[in-house]
């Protein structure tokens, strides 16, 4: 793959979005008549039968908005959080409609100016959005090279177009700009037959590397995130929290908070918010609130949580089945039942949830860090009693997210305090509010049964997960006889859990790659080997021989005292494989990771330096799940509330990563997620593959790596 | 607003400068996204009481690129793409910055170590510490 550099020769902007009011929207588009898609009455009140109206356009003019300039506007409704679609959109748009690189210009997230989008997740940016919007793209180039065909007195077939410039192929100085043509309004000719989006071997831009395009903004900290706004007469909320999830306000004393300058107190409903133009002021009239609470918590904490799940009532969903489960108990030689446990994990992103809210005469507008500005906005208008376009979302960059910022509570609570004060308030949740209100990624449990004959192919494959999600669940392998289910249940948590990086693959790839390292130790054989004997999907063995290529990987059984793991995964429509290599202190139970190598099929790749990227930072993530990450909790009550007690990856963990794309032309998969779920199951084998001790539950700190070392005989 | 002797330094900087480049991240000190220069040496700015500044000199990321021109340490970070949601950038460069000051040849186990208690959620780290170790080569 090539992996040449080009940097942008232009300043980027310092904000994805742009101003607030529509006049600046305006001028930036360069004045014209610039028509926008149009929310309509239908939208007015949310109900399931409106949000299933709110889709992807098909028309080329809500995602493009070509200036008098000839400056590309693209407008999307995914946000910037750090995965660099800002970067590697434009790259898309550039190509497919034959225009320069350096005249796009993203305007994401804004629910005012953006088409409907569901939200940024599931790496979808690229896979999902991608096509529909690229497939718009290119009615638009044509429509383009017959309005340039027109106005040069030429036929259609004797133009063609480079750099946003439409010229006669004959006399390359008849020519005409996107600019002069599009003259900044909406264009209003469409095509009847729709034309097909440019083949890979057309590709210029797509597949070349870039670098981050925000990159100076955000390195000279004029990048703005949503607790950098600031506006005259803005206040500070800090709002009573509960002592734990399950407690209920019963009464709140207010009155020595009230006494202190400056302040005041808003209550609404269970809401009770301190007001300051300084948060530290706010919260320390906070601390003076004197509260009372009832309390109905669930029978559960951190040491009792996975017994608390096999018994908690759960319907049991089948996933996929073949074959037949006793046939294959039949044909097998040997079977390994095992269980697996994950703790609940916190996303943790450096930026905690964060939103100002302020009126524009009857409408709220909201700056919120949020992956889902729409969905922001329904649920704002359903707390607030408004309709849609009287709530406007407005997301500037976000500082991570990993699906945690799915939720918006942050944006509700300040849109409520701004429409009942009517001033501008800023709700910048303390690293507390943070850990307290996150959706963490679920605990769970996942037993699996398999049986393989004396030859070394699996005959059976029984795979339940309960609570993880049945994302990466199905084996990859492939078995005669399987069957997985998905166990699940609304209120088995004592608080909210949501997706988080690939959500349920993390757990499922964990637990199966972990059964199958298991089964290959059984028989006695490189864990290698017994993959590639059990696969039949070519795109896994591609990358599992990839990742084997880059380490010089030389067959062993495990245990071989060296130290290596290896586990593959499927996710976001991308393959990938991991081989690790750690190190185990023996009298404390640290690991170290030495090495990790990733190899990635993820189809053709847009911009393969912010794939690598998304990759490193996925293997860093990662072992932070796989070793130490985990909520500590009593029934409701967090314990967990800062980084003192909540060990993220760190810069003295880092072990040498090796990436590898695979060279595809094939449609464009997720880049976001795939590298991170192999983390724990790589990490596990190798684990095994050094000491010979099996780790089953997530995370394995050192406690549990010194328990698992003792039962090695 | 007014500057109060109790403030923290972080919210001074944020609300009464606004000079926001300088982040919010735990409050506490664990996780270094409000990491400023204080008479050149790094500190965690939520953990400073505005009545330790006086008399010192404050340097945020907002004072680093002289002329237009990035700092090295900027630069470096741009150059080796070693950022992605940018949220602890500023802290790292602060960070590095005064790491640098002390210890202008770094090996790459000095980098880990000086910046070991800066938290990046995003997993940059590896091009962090390109970053610094090329930024120190070019001061």
């Amino acid at each position: 793959m090539k992996n040449e550099k080009y940097y942008r020769d232009e300043v980027p902007e310092n904000n994805p979005t742009f101003e607030v009011d529509r006049r600046d929207f305006m001028k930036l588009l360069g004045g014209g008549l610039f028509i926008y898609f149009q929310l309509g009455d239908f939208l007015k009140g949310v109900s399931a039968e409106a949000e299933q109206r709110r889709s992807v356009p098909t028309d080329y003019n809500a995602f493009i908005h070509i200036a008098e300039d000839g400056k590309v506007t693209c407008l999307i409704g995914k946000i910037e959080m750090g995965q660099g679609i800002i970067t590697s959109f434009p790259q898309m748009v550039a190509d497919e409609l034959d225009a320069p690189l350096n005249s796009i210009k993203m305007v994401m997230g804004d629910t005012e100016l953006c088409p409907y989008d569901a939200g940024t997740w599931g790496s979808l940016s690229t896979r999902s959005l991608g096509p529909a919007m690229l497939a718009a793209l290119a009615e638009a180039r044509v429509v383009l090279l017959e309005m340039g065909a027109e106005q040069l007195g030429v036929g259609n077939d004797e133009v063609t177009a480079e750099d946003g410039v439409v010229f006669v192929k004959s006399n390359k100085s008849k020519k005409i700009g996107y600019g002069q043509l599009a003259q900044g309004k909406k264009i209003e000719k469409y095509l009847q037959v729709k034309p097909k989006m440019k083949d890979f071997s057309e590709y210029k831009i797509r597949g070349k590397s870039f670098n981050h395009v925000d990159a100076v903004a955000k390195v000279t900290g004029e990048a703005m995130y949503s607790g950098d706004f600031r506006m005259s007469g803005m206040l500070y909320a800090k709002i009573l929290r509960p002592p734990s999830h399950g407690a209920t306000l019963v009464s709140a004393d207010t009155s020595e908070a009230e006494k202190m300058e400056g302040i005041s107190v808003v209550r609404d409903k269970e809401m009770v918010a301190i007001l300051h133009a300084d948060p530290e002021k706010a919260e320390k009239a906070l601390g003076k609130v004197k509260a009372e609470y009832k309390f109905d918590e669930m029978n559960v904490d951190d040491q009792t949580v996975f017994k608390h799940q096999l018994e908690f009532k759960s319907e049991g969903r089948v996933v996929k089945t073949v074959g037949d489960l006793e046939t294959g108990k039949k044909n097998s030689d040997f079977i390994v039942e095992s269980e697996f446990y994950n703790s609940y994990v916190a996303h943790a992103a450096m930026e905690t949830h964060t939103a100002l809210a302020f009126m524009e005469g009857e409408k709220v507008v909201v700056r919120a860090s949020t992956q889902t500005p729409f969905g922001t906005q329904d649920g704002i208008a359903r707390e607030l009693g408004l309709s849609l376009d009287k709530v406007r979302v407005i997301p500037p960059f976000l500082g991570g997210g990993f699906g945690g910022k799915s939720a918006f509570r942050q944006a509700i609570e300040a849109a409520r305090l701004a429409k009942l004060t009517g001033k501008p308030i800023m709700v910048h949740w303390t690293r507390k509010e943070e850990f307290f209100y996150d959706t963490f990624r679920p605990a769970a449990v996942v037993k699996i049964t398999s049986g393989a004959d004396k030859s070394g192919k699996i005959a059976m494959w029984d795979y339940n997960e309960y609570f993880a999600g049945s994302r990466g669940s199905e084996t990859v392998y492939d078995v005669p006889n399987a069957k997985t289910t998905s166990y699940s249940a609304p209120d088995v948590h004592p608080f909210g859990t949501g997706a988080w990086r690939a959500p349920g693959n993390n757990t499922n790839t964990f637990a199966r790659e972990s059964q199958i390292d298991m089964m290959a130790a059984k028989l006695g054989v490189d864990p290698l080997d017994f993959r590639l004997k059990n696969l039949k999907d070519e795109r896994m063995i591609g990358v599992l021989k990839a990742v084997a290529d880059m380490v010089g990987w030389t067959p062993a059984k495990s245990p071989s005292g060296r130290g290596y793991g290896i586990a593959c995964g499927f996710d976001a429509g991308a393959y990938v494989a991991h081989i690790a290599e750690v190190k185990v202190d023996k009298s404390t139970g640290k690991v170290q990771v030495v090495k990790v190598a990733c190899a990635q099929d993820m189809g053709f790749c847009i911009n393969p330096q912010g794939s690598i990227i998304q990759m490193e930072g996925c293997i860093t993530m990662g072992m932070g799940y796989a070793l130490t990450e985990e909520v500590k909790f009593t029934s409701g009550k967090i314990h967990t509330e800062n980084f003192d007690s909540y060990q993220l990856p760190v810069f003295s963990w880092l072990p040498k990563i090796e990436t590898r794309i695979l060279d595809k032309m094939e449609a464009p998969q997720g880049g976001g997620e795939p590298g991170i779920i192999c983390m724990g199951g790589v990490l596990a084998n190798a684990i095994f593959d050094a000491t010979g001790a099996r780790l089953y539950q997530l995370p394995m700190t050192p406690e549990r790596v010194l328990e698992a070392l003792a039962k090695v005989k | 607003m007014p500057l109060e002797k109790d403030q923290t330094l972080l919210w001074a900087l944020r609300t009464h400068f606004n000079l926001t480049g300088t982040k919010y991240g735990c409050g506490e000190g664990y996780c270094g996204a409000c990491t400023v220069l204080m008479n050149n040496e790094a500190v965690r700015s939520c953990a400073i009481r505005m009545e330790e500044v006086a008399g010192k000199k404050i340097t945020t990321i907002e004072g680093l690129s002289k002329n237009g021109k990035l700092h090295p340490v900027q630069q470096a970070f741009v150059d080796n793409d070693a950022l992605q949601c940018g949220y602890c950038t500023p802290g790292m460069i602060m960070n590095a910055v005064g790491l640098l000051a002390k210890t202008p040849h770094p090996t790459r186990e000095q980098i880990v170590e000086g910046m070991e208690d800066n938290l990046c959620r995003c997993g940059a780290h590896v091009r962090i510490i390109d970053a610094i170790e090329s930024a120190s080569k070019t001061m």
